[in-house]
């Protein structure tokens, strides 16, 4: 059990160590950024003097080794772009990102499965039928449209809703919330069901794959023998047994949210990470680019490390498996 | 002597062929999904359109001598205000919607269909490698196809994007823009191939076949492409249908947040961008058309796809 933490572990450094070096290389690769920085007609000595400032003298070994060192402590460098440190940058938007990405996993969650419920329980009745159309578009149709769509519907025509903008802020230590004010509440929600939206047209289909399988099983069948009311088997006996697949689903995917945010972001000019990432392409702003790749590729992997090792807690089939690999 | 008896056996060939497809369960699994058939009516449309694009759209959106300012942002001609000469109205340039949602097609289509290829290649010739191969190549390859696998594409594909963008800074993007979004979407979509190749790969090669030809002397890379090759490579039908679904979207999205195709070439994904910053001032057809003609075309491929992969799918006749 131990080896194979430890080997998901190692694993997961190697990962780690793999995309900090990707990340390194953005920046051996890309030019010279002092061109980003100063302006056509900046005197050489100044030019010498911000290269000496930025450590883009030293050997390339010693760069990465200096790269990895800082980035174990936040420290990703000074953003070409707004000449401060990344780190600050990410800093200030990542509770933007973190709120709109857990307010659509729960989104997804809460509409998602009583939709799939029903979907198992009434096969072929017409609002199945409209489930499964609705998911069929959430799977296949891409996140810009939808959030276009929901724009122009809701902000444009009805003026129900804020159709960019994250609303009145409260600060709360180093973390800014935009939950706690009913501005806030507002402009949250076309974000957050764009987002959740595929999620939860993929936990639809899950559970109700999983239902459908789970109401043949022997002792579904025994439970109605004993005469339970229909209610206490659905959801007590078949329902139970369908949630350890969706909630890994949900949580292997929570990572995928994150990531996904910069469309959503994009889109409804959310201030979250996502979109200073996109900026960050458009303008070759290296730091902020490689910052974001490192902290993703971190979210993912410990995401992923947990799953892992909880499987191997909860099922001990697999442990024995392990043991003998 | 005449011709007859070399054309017979090839028409004799035909014939079987066109009667095996006749009597065979694909056909007919075709024929009793009147969604399926729609939905490859649809696409086979859009496919022709995007095609014929220079002989059916009435203006070339590409030309600007063919383009006028002062036609600019006119709604559709059954609009009121609208010009009979612009049947889904002009974007913010006087370009006709119609015409540059034709050219649109064309370029996205063009773009999807270079990208699948390149994944296709890559992920195929890797998985041949890896599978037949074995050993520490296998490892390496399954390794970066694990690492890359943890990533939405749509987020290597924008890196990618920024790094290229960044190695080519001096060359005007008109240029580039192109063969960046078919590598960032070929290097992005690689994976599934590989690992699909390398599976059906692992068991093809313990076949006596394999075997056979390997005692005989054949070279290894001639056993991977003339020997395994054709019998791995089924699975990867429907894996190239979902994949150019994908491929449009990725193309479209990236276009979208502006670091795609420019205005200059429109593609959809562009044209939707143009359209978005017009949502609030009521000109809602430059957004509302191409955005119909993405979702209808990539709804279609899906449905295809996903006809295919069921009817193609042993387990489930």
């Amino acid at each position: 059990m131990l080896a194979f933490i430890l080997r998901r572990i190692a694993q997961s450094v190697v990962v780690l160590l793999t995309v900090g070096l990707i990340a390194f290389a953005l920046f051996r690769l890309v030019g010279d950024p002092i061109n980003q920085i100063v302006s056509l007609d900046t005197p050489q000595e100044q030019r010498l003097k911000i290269r000496a400032e930025l450590g883009l003298d030293d050997p390339v070994i010693v760069q990465f080794g200096r790269y990895l060192a800082r980035a174990a402590h936040f420290d990703f460098g000074i953003s070409y772009q707004f000449r401060q440190p990344v780190s600050t940058l990410i800093g200030e938007r990542m509770p933007a990102t973190l709120e709109l990405s857990l307010v659509a996993a729960l989104f997804s969650l809460v509409v998602g499965i009583p939709m799939g419920v029903y979907t198992a329980l009434r096969r072929g009745s017409a609002l199945s039928s409209a489930f499964m159309a609705l998911s069929l578009a959430g799977v296949s149709l891409p996140t810009f449209l939808i959030a276009i769509l929901l724009r122009y519907v809701f902000s444009v025509q009805l003026g129900w809703l804020p159709s960019f903008g994250r609303g009145a802020v409260v600060q709360l230590g180093f973390w800014s919330t935009g939950l706690l004010t009913p501005s806030g509440l507002k402009a949250i929600i076309l974000p957050s069901i764009t987002l959740g939206l595929f999620q939860m047209t993929l936990i639809m289909r899950l559970v109700r794959a999983e239902m459908l399988e789970v109401l043949r099983t022997d002792y579904i069948k025994f439970a109605r023998a004993r005469g339970l009311s229909d209610r206490a088997i659905h959801f007590g006996h078949a329902l139970k047994n369908t949630l350890v697949p969706v909630i890994t689903i949900a949580g292997l995917q929570l990572g995928s949210l994150i990531a996904f945010a910069l469309i959503t972001e994009y889109v409804f000019q959310w201030p979250g990470m996502g979109a200073l990432f996109l900026g960050a392409v458009q303008n070759v702003d290296i730091p902020i680019m490689a910052a974001y790749l490192m902290l993703i590729a971190f979210i993912f992997v410990m995401v992923n490390l947990v799953v892992d090792i909880l499987y191997a807690v909860v099922d001990p089939r697999l442990r024995a498996h392990f043991q003998t690999a | 002597m005449t011709p007859e008896p070399a054309t017979t056996p090839t028409a004799a060939a035909r014939a079987s062929a066109w009667a095996r497809l006749r009597d065979s369960d694909i056909l007919a699994s075709f024929l009793a999904s009147k969604v399926t058939m729609v939905s490859a009516f649809v696409t086979v449309v859009m496919l022709a359109g995007a095609a014929f694009a220079p002989w059916i759209a009435p203006t070339n959106p590409f030309d600007p001598a063919s383009v006028d300012l002062l036609n600019s942002l006119l709604p559709p001609r059954w609009v009121e205000g609208g010009d009979p000469q612009f049947l889904l109205g002009t974007d913010n340039q006087g370009r006709d919607l119609w015409s540059a949602i034709l050219y649109g097609m064309r370029v996205s289509l063009i773009v999807g269909v270079c990208g699948v290829a390149i994944a296709a290649t890559l992920g195929i010739s890797l998985g041949l490698l890896a599978g037949y191969l074995g050993g520490r190549l296998d490892a390496f390859i399954m390794r970066v196809a694990d690492i890359q696998l943890t990533f939405p594409a749509i987020l290597i594909a924008l890196v990618i994007d920024g790094v290229v963008r960044a190695l080519f800074k001096g060359v005007a993007r008109e240029h580039t823009a192109f063969g960046v979004l078919v590598v960032s979407i070929g290097l992005s979509f690689w994976v599934q191939y590989a690992r699909t190749i390398r599976g059906s790969t692992l068991v093809e090669k313990n076949k006596d076949y394999v075997q056979a030809a390997r005692l005989i002397g054949i070279p290894a890379p001639l056993i991977m492409l003339r020997h395994v090759l054709p019998n791995v490579i089924g699975p990867v039908l429907v894996i190239l249908t979902i994949n150019l679904a994908l491929a449009i979207i990725t193309e479209a999205t990236l276009s979208f947040l502006g670091v795609g195709l420019p205005p200059t070439q429109p593609s959809l994904g562009t044209l939707i961008r143009i359209g978005n910053d017009f949502l609030f001032s009521g000109e809602w057809w430059i957004v509302a058309f191409p955005g119909i003609t993405l979702a209808a075309f990539v709804l279609a491929v899906n449905m295809v796809g996903d006809w295919l992969r069921d009817a193609l799918n042993p387990k489930l006749r």
